[in-house]
């Protein structure tokens, strides 16, 4: 298949052969499960629970609210403790709304939504999607069943299943295409179909050979399923650079994939749509690799949701020592957890307890305007630049000088010999300049309603105004005519 | 095991360079044409060679005290750097005044009154190089012939005193110096002597590349500065763009010119091995602070460089010009990174967002 060139990007080291050769594990239940009602990008869930409701697994105990929000279900049997404020992994590092479930140890089924088989309609797909609670399991969390809908408003050619894996150390995609083969392809010919395209692509890696053999060998029967090795470099997982180095198309500024005729999924959230539409399985659990230097025992497991992340750690042998950085996700684009206590969600597919040697972290020197960012940008900015504007809180320039443009992948500040927090400052300027707008927003919102109501309240005075001329001149008229008589 | 920090963002990976490194690497690369140059040209080198990067750092600290500025930044290397740049670019059996001089200029004018390493428009080094020798022209075209420290000819330690720091009595150097290559070519075309009668007395291109000739410190040996520039091409530490395109812009007006009139122009492969053009292409215009930050801006930036060299040796009135075209593309540096950006992702060359196609075209 034809590729097309991305620019920059940076070589990280691979850092999976700790774990690629490692087949998923069943994770054994924890004690205590910590459910957030926000795994996804929306609006949290509505918990339909409340302490003391027994549950079954798989059984919804928190509905969507709103078009861009996910359902979530028990990920085992047995009775809810609790629906409020628990540790969550969030930048913030503040605790958020959650339920909390205590197994019962049976692991108990509810009684599984009906298979839709491999032909149901597109709507069906995208509703039972929906239905079962999923999200984009590569780290995004957009509601998935969001993303399969948007054949109504775009015209959709390609499909583009994301299974690069770019981030170091993370190989739990590696091993389900590897293990799940099958039931990969099946969960892309259902997306593809519920998207209406004639067309899907699943992107590889070039360092996953084995993924690739399999996957070649069981799209083989599927006319519209091409397996694409793409070059070994991040951030090749990238959203709109993997649909460029696919398609050739580039994403306009601002604009979706969806608008070029693309949609992008990650490989993992194919198996959790086979799972609801064929087996009736809402999402309840996911795959994720446990990874780092710290980490006595690396590997792959597969994960209830809730699981707290301590007893992840604990099932991979526990800590060798005290790790300089514990994250969610991989390396590159992975956020820090600042709690062991904090849950597995949906969107997790790596936890990762890295060492000093791991991050290589530095004392900052001077910005040499060596341009080593600018080679690395993937997006054509100029980090440095961007970076001492934000520096002299010159939000403004930032903005000028591409701010939104940037995807935040880190490729720069991987590469800056000084070690510029580059990331870190685009974090505090998007930060600043968010908040600025919903500010504004809020005060042109108050500017309105002033002038609303100072406009209906003229409107209600002339009004009365009118009426009160009016009744005049009817007495007046009356009073005439009586005299008349 | 909960804590409280403020917020880090990634990435937690780092491709392992730092400045620092970057630095040691540069001076790793030296080394070679470094310890050649030192002992091609004996003790007095030496001595000019200490004093100047001593001076470096002494005037780098005094700076970093007087701005306030936390004497740590000295770890990064470039005080050394710059120093031993500017050794390398000085006649070797300079007096000891002349590398002091020059570094304490680099390091004041050339990059503390911009504000520090990376704020510095010039090459510090340069700077010092062009300012002596406009302030001291006959110290610094005063070159000697090599005098390597083992041959008989070599001056012991007290005769190398007395160069350098004119203890027990001033040298005379009029009697031992010698004109380099590209001076000698200056000042007989100057007299109207064809170059083939003037280049007769047998200048080896050979012995050019392997630096036994008069020169520079650390500019004569061209194949240990070109092993040096791989080292640091293989490492990263250095792009090909800015090396590649000043040697092209060297070059390319060169093989004109001689092909058009080899009696007034020197051929192309004596540009690129004489004097400072390799080291130059490598150790000076590569500068990361003080070129584009673009590639296509370094091309331009190396191709400017080169192109300078040639004109300002052929026409100008110093046989060298690389320090004066480094200064001058300096100069230009924030101008072609102003005009040469990278488009940005999504948007085309002005900033506009491109125009959203349907798919199915
Ligand atoms: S890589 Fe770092 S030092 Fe180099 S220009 Fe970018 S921010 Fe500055
Ligand atoms: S984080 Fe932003 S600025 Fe840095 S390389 Fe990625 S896109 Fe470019």
């Amino acid at each position: 298949m034809r590729l097309f060139r991305i620019k920059g990007g940076v070589h990280p080291a691979e850092r999976k052969d700790a774990t690629r050769e490692k087949a998923v594990e069943d994770a054994p239940l924890a004690a205590r499960l910590v459910l957030p009602l926000q795994q996804h990008i929306g609006a949290p869930a509505k918990p339909l629970v409340k302490p003391g409701d027994r549950v079954l697994k798989g059984q919804p105990i928190a509905a969507p609210a709103g078009p861009v929000s996910a359902a979530i279900h028990a990920s085992t049997s047995g009775t809810v403790e609790s629906v409020g404020p628990q540790p969550v992994p969030h930048p913030s590092g503040l605790p958020a709304p959650a339920i909390v479930l205590i197994p019962d140890g049976r692991d108990a089924w509810c009684e599984p939504m009906l298979s839709l088989g491999p032909y149901a309609a597109p709507e069906a797909i995208a509703e039972r999607v929906a239905e079962a609670g999923i999200v984009g399991l590569g780290g995004a969390t957009f509601p998935s069943a969001v993303k399969l809908n948007l054949r109504a408003r775009h015209r959709l050619d390609t499909l583009v299943m994301n299974g690069a894996e770019c981030e170091p150390f993370l190989t739990c995609d590696d091993r389900l295409m590897r293990e799940h083969t099958s039931e990969l392809i099946q969960g892309v010919a259902l997306m593809a179909r519920a998207l209406g395209v004639s067309r899907a692509v699943i992107a590889i890696e070039r360092n996953k050979p084995e993924a690739t053999a399999a996957m070649t060998g069981a799209a083989a029967a599927y006319r519209e399923i091409a397996i694409a090795p793409v070059p070994t470099r991040y951030p090749m997982g990238s959203e709109k650079h993997l649909v460029q180095a696919l398609t050739g198309r580039e994403t306009p500024a601002k604009a979706l994939t969806a608008d070029i005729g693309v949609v992008v999924h990650n490989i993992a959230t194919a198996f959790a749509v086979y799972e609801a539409v064929i087996l009736g399985r809402p999402l309840v659990s996911r795959i994720l690799t446990v990874s780092g230097g710290a980490i006595a025992r690396p590997t792959n497991l597969r994960v209830p949701l809730g699981t707290p992340i301590r007893h992840l750690i604990d099932v991979c042998g526990g800590l060798t020592e005290t790790p300089q950085e514990l994250l969610s996700g991989g390396p590159m684009m992975g956020q820090p957890l600042r709690s062991t206590e904090i849950p597995t969600v949906k969107g997790m597919n790596g936890v990762l307890a890295l060492l000093p040697s791991d991050t290589r972290r530095g004392p900052a020197h001077a910005c040499l305007r060596c341009g080593t960012c600018v080679a690395a940008c993937p997006c054509g900015l100029l980090p440095f630049e961007i970076a001492a504007h934000v520096r002299n809180g010159d939000f403004a320039a930032a903005l000028e000088a591409g701010l939104m443009d940037c995807i935040g992948c880190g490729s720069c500040a991987f590469a800056c010999p000084s070690r510029i927090p580059l990331v870190q400052s685009f974090h505090h300027a998007k930060g600043h300049v968010a908040a600025e707008a919903r500010r504004k927003q809020r005060a042109d919102e108050a500017k309105r309603l002033a002038q609303a109501k100072a406009e209906r309240e003229a409107r209600l005075a002339a009004e009365r105004k009118a009426e009160m001329a009016r009744k005049k001149a009817a007495a007046d008229k009356a009073r005439a005519e009586a005299g008349a008589e | 095991m909960i804590e409280k920090r403020p917020l880090i963002a990634g990435p937690f990976a780092h491709a392992g360079l730092s400045t620092p490194m970057v630095m040691a690497w540069v001076m790793i690369a030296l080394t070679p044409a470094t310890v050649f140059g030192l002992g091609l040209f004996g003790w007095p080198a030496i001595f000019l060679f200490v004093v100047t990067v001593g001076t470096a750092v002494a005037a780098e600290v005094a700076c970093l005290r007087l701005a306030g500025k936390p004497l740590a930044t000295l770890g990064d290397g470039s005080a050394v750097l710059s120093g031993w740049i500017l050794a390398l670019s000085l006649p070797p059996w300079a007096p000891w005044w002349i590398g002091a001089a020059g570094a304490a200029i680099a390091m004041v004018v050339g990059k503390h009154v911009f504000g520090g390493l990376g704020q510095n428009l010039f090459n510090p080094a340069m700077v010092a190089r062009v300012a002596l020798l406009i302030s001291f022209p006959l110290e610094m075209t005063r070159y000697v012939a090599p005098r390597p420290i083992h041959s008989a000819v070599a001056p012991d330690v007290r005769e190398a005193l007395a160069v350098t720091f004119g203890i027990g009595g001033r040298a005379d150097l009029d009697a031992v110096s010698s004109a380099s290559l590209l001076g000698h070519a200056k000042t007989e075309l100057a007299r109207g002597v064809p170059l083939s009668d003037a280049l007769a007395g047998g200048f080896d291109p050979w012995q050019l590349f392997l630096g036994n000739a008069v020169g520079s410190l650390g500019e004569t040996s061209a194949l240990l500065l070109l092993l040096g520039g791989a080292l640091l091409l293989a490492l990263r530490v250095i792009s090909w763009h800015v090396p590649a395109a000043l040697l092209l812009g060297v070059a390319v007006p060169a093989a004109a010119c001689h092909a058009l009139d080899p009696e007034r122009f020197l051929p192309p492969l004596t540009h690129a091995l004489a004097a400072s053009t390799v080291f130059g292409a490598l150790f000076i215009a590569t500068d990361l602070v003080t070129s584009p930050v673009t590639r296509a801006g370094q091309l331009i930036y190396g191709a400017g460089c080169g192109v300078l060299i040639f004109v300002i040796r052929t026409w100008g009135g110093y046989p060298e010009g690389m320090a004066f075209a480094v200064l001058l593309m300096n100069a230009a540096t924030p101008l072609i990174d102003r005009w040469v950006r990278p488009r940005v992702y999504g948007r085309d060359r002005k900033g506009r967002p491109l125009p959203v196609r349907e798919a199915g075209r």
